[in-house]
């Protein structure tokens, strides 16, 4: 594996045609590296999620191409971009969307149910997950009876059970107090990234800047500055 | 079962205002339409039981009847010409009338007379008390034991009533296939008594039944007797053409069709719009499947098992309640009209995978529109 997690070149993404089109993302390059913990930042509207919606394998861009650990996501059939999606790259969403309906333990099975695991082994390994978030008392429990921090930590549970290389988070902190917040980026610097793995997180929370390998700013679209081994943004 | 399948099956059960609106509106629906065409079914049937309880391989009659029990009576040339035909083993005449009764108790109470052909008695009921020769004996009345046996007093062998001023004496009691249509007890005596004690028209054979020598005679019997003015029709077109009577002439078919597609609309109604609002209120959770790396045939496997599993919880209990009901029913009243035929069972069957079929394609259309995008634009 190249140290190189994700590389973007040239992202370009419009929605709408004629007097609607509306450009989200221009020409946009970057990349973010294993053992990195990269987070993309910038005011509402400035294309965060989009960009991360493309490199993720969720939207296509107009423009440009994304290689996930070398391979040209764009040019992969939609089966094979949804089983990359599945085995190489672990999502947290703002809102974490846990299935109310199901227990804590078989939320965080969800993506090893998806990869044909047994249902009884699923849980079991879903257990050692909820252990290291420290949830493992809460996985009979069904989400909407946790706090928001602790649906935070079955979402991330839930996104590395898959054994991704790849994390994203979308806004992590955005509906958690701030000290919560620390800890759960301090959890995800310290649990969850190493060599093996990028982290990247879309985030508009400067309490949490400090956390950051690199930053990466973006502004109508565009990004406008690139920081590595910074501990403070602007 | 797989893990995906399971999955799928807790979002449902989990969520149990839903599932259980989903199980009433289906349930509902399979009950009504199974009781509607059910009651039809067993009218149909006993509108028949008297074709069927005589057993007669073809029944010459006049063109204009529509049921067995409103026969025009033909003239006695007819039986001549019947016997004569080629390809006829025997043809025997058969009555049948309504009579009134006057019991013990000194109560009236109407009565269907069946006249079996003095001869043979060909069409005679199984009897579980008396003896056949004991037909011929004076005043002598088979008693049939089934649904409306009670409304004769219970009779035994011994016990004697009035028929139109005559004296009638049960001589057996007798079991027959299948109850008859209008409520009244059966009877059953010589034809020539039953054309004794029973006033009539003119002419006085309601039937005339065809034994044929082979079934591959009965196209050419048929000829001939239309070649008279007469049908002669087999018992299944006798059947048919019974219940073509009920289904197309009564205004009966038409009001269980009604029934039946009402059934059918509010079931798929609440259904289908349950099932919807199941599928918007997880649509986000279908897009989180999505985005983490589902594909749609899997999302797409979800939801058929969703509505199919629905479907025939619905379908199984809907059939249950009914037979429940009807088994009930006929605890109570023995003379209820009500059979859960084959028929009936896979026409809701039908009708159910219909309703599966609707309200998973309302799903799928919209689980599949859904953009993992959006999941994350929130």
């Amino acid at each position: 594996m190249g140290n190189v997690a994700i590389k973007a070149n040239a992202l370009v993404k419009w929605f709408g045609e004629g007097e609607t089109k509306t450009t989200a993302v221009k020409s946009a390059s970057f990349e973010a590296n294993f053992g990195e913990l990269l987070y993309i930042v910038g005011p509402s509207g400035s294309g965060k999620t989009t960009l991360l919606s493309m490199i993720s394998g969720i939207l296509k861009p107009n423009e440009g191409a994304v290689l996930v650990e070398g391979k040209d996501l764009w040019n992969m059939k939609s089966d094979d971009i949804a089983d990359l999606r599945l085995n190489k790259i672990g999502f947290v969403f703002q809102d974490y969307h846990l299935f109310p309906r199901l227990t804590t333990i078989e939320n965080v099975a969800i993506p090893l149910i998806l990869k044909k695991m047994d249902w009884n082994e699923a849980l079991k390994v879903s257990m050692e997950y909820l252990e290291i978030v420290g949830l493992k008392d809460r996985a009979q429990l069904q989400p909407v009876k946790l706090s928001g921090g602790e649906q935070q930590r079955v979402a991330i549970a839930r996104a590395i059970a898959g054994h991704p290389d790849i994390l994203i988070f979308d806004e992590p902190t955005a509906s958690l107090d701030g000290d919560t917040g620390r800890k759960i980026v301090e959890f995800i610097k310290t649990k969850i990234l190493n060599q093996d793995r990028c982290v990247i997180i879309v985030t508009h929370d400067s309490r949490i800047y400090e956390y950051a390998d690199s930053i990466m700013k973006m502004e109508d679209g565009k990004i406008i500055g690139f920081e590595r081994n910074t501990v403070t943004a602007t | 079962m797989s893990g995906i399948l399971k999955i799928a099956l807790k979002l449902l059960v989990n969520d149990r205002s839903k599932f259980i609106a989903l199980l009433v509106g289906i349930t509902f629906a399979v009950f009504l339409m199974i009781m509607m065409m059910s009651m039809f079914s067993g009218i149909l049937a006993r509108s028949s039981s008297s074709v069927y309880n005589i057993g007669a391989k073809i029944w010459v009659m006049d063109p204009a009847v529509n049921n067995a029990t409103s026969s025009i009576p033909m003239p006695d040339y007819v039986l001549s010409t019947a016997r004569s035909i080629n390809g006829v083993k025997y043809a025997v005449p058969i009555y049948f009338g309504n009579a009134l009764v006057k019991l013990k108790s000194g109560a009236y109470q109407a009565v269907s007379v069946v006249g079996l052909d003095d001869s043979t008695l060909y069409g005679r009921p199984e009897l579980i008390e008396g003896n056949i020769e004991d037909i011929y004996s004076e005043n002598a009345f088979f008693v049939v034991r089934d649904s409306e046996f009670k409304k004769l007093e219970s009779p035994t062998v011994g016990t004697e009533f009035e028929i139109n001023d005559h004296k009638g004496l049960v001589v057996g009691i007798a079991k027959v296939n299948a109850s008859g249509l209008f409520g009244i007890p059966t009877v059953y005596t010589t034809y020539n008594r039953a054309i004794t004690y029973i006033p009539s028209m003119r002419f006085t054979t309601s039937y005339i039944l065809i034994e044929p020598k082979h079934d591959s005679d009965i196209p050419y019997i048929q000829r001939q007797i239309k070649n008279l003015g007469y049908q002669a029709l087999t018992r299944d077109q006798f059947v048919q053409k019974i219940s073509d009577f009920y289904t197309y002439q009564t205004g009966m078919g038409m009001n269980v069709l009604m029934m039946t597609a009402i059934s059918f609309i509010v079931g798929l109604s609440i259904s289908g719009q349950t099932f919807y609002t199941f599928i918007l209120e997880n649509i986000e959770r279908f897009g989180a499947l999505k985005a983490i790396g589902a594909k749609g045939h899997e999302l797409i496997s979800m939801i058929l098992f969703q509505a199919s599993f629905t479907a025939l919880l619905g379908y199984g209990l809907g059939v249950g309640l009914a037979s429940g009901l009807m088994i009930l029913a006929k605890l109570r009243l023995p003379s209820y009209a009500a059979q859960v035929t084959y028929y009936n069972l896979t026409f809701a069957f039908v009708m159910v995978l219909i309703m599966a079929g609707v309200s998973s394609y309302i799903g799928v259309r919209k689980v599949l529109q859904i953009q993992p995008f959006d999941i994350f634009r929130g």
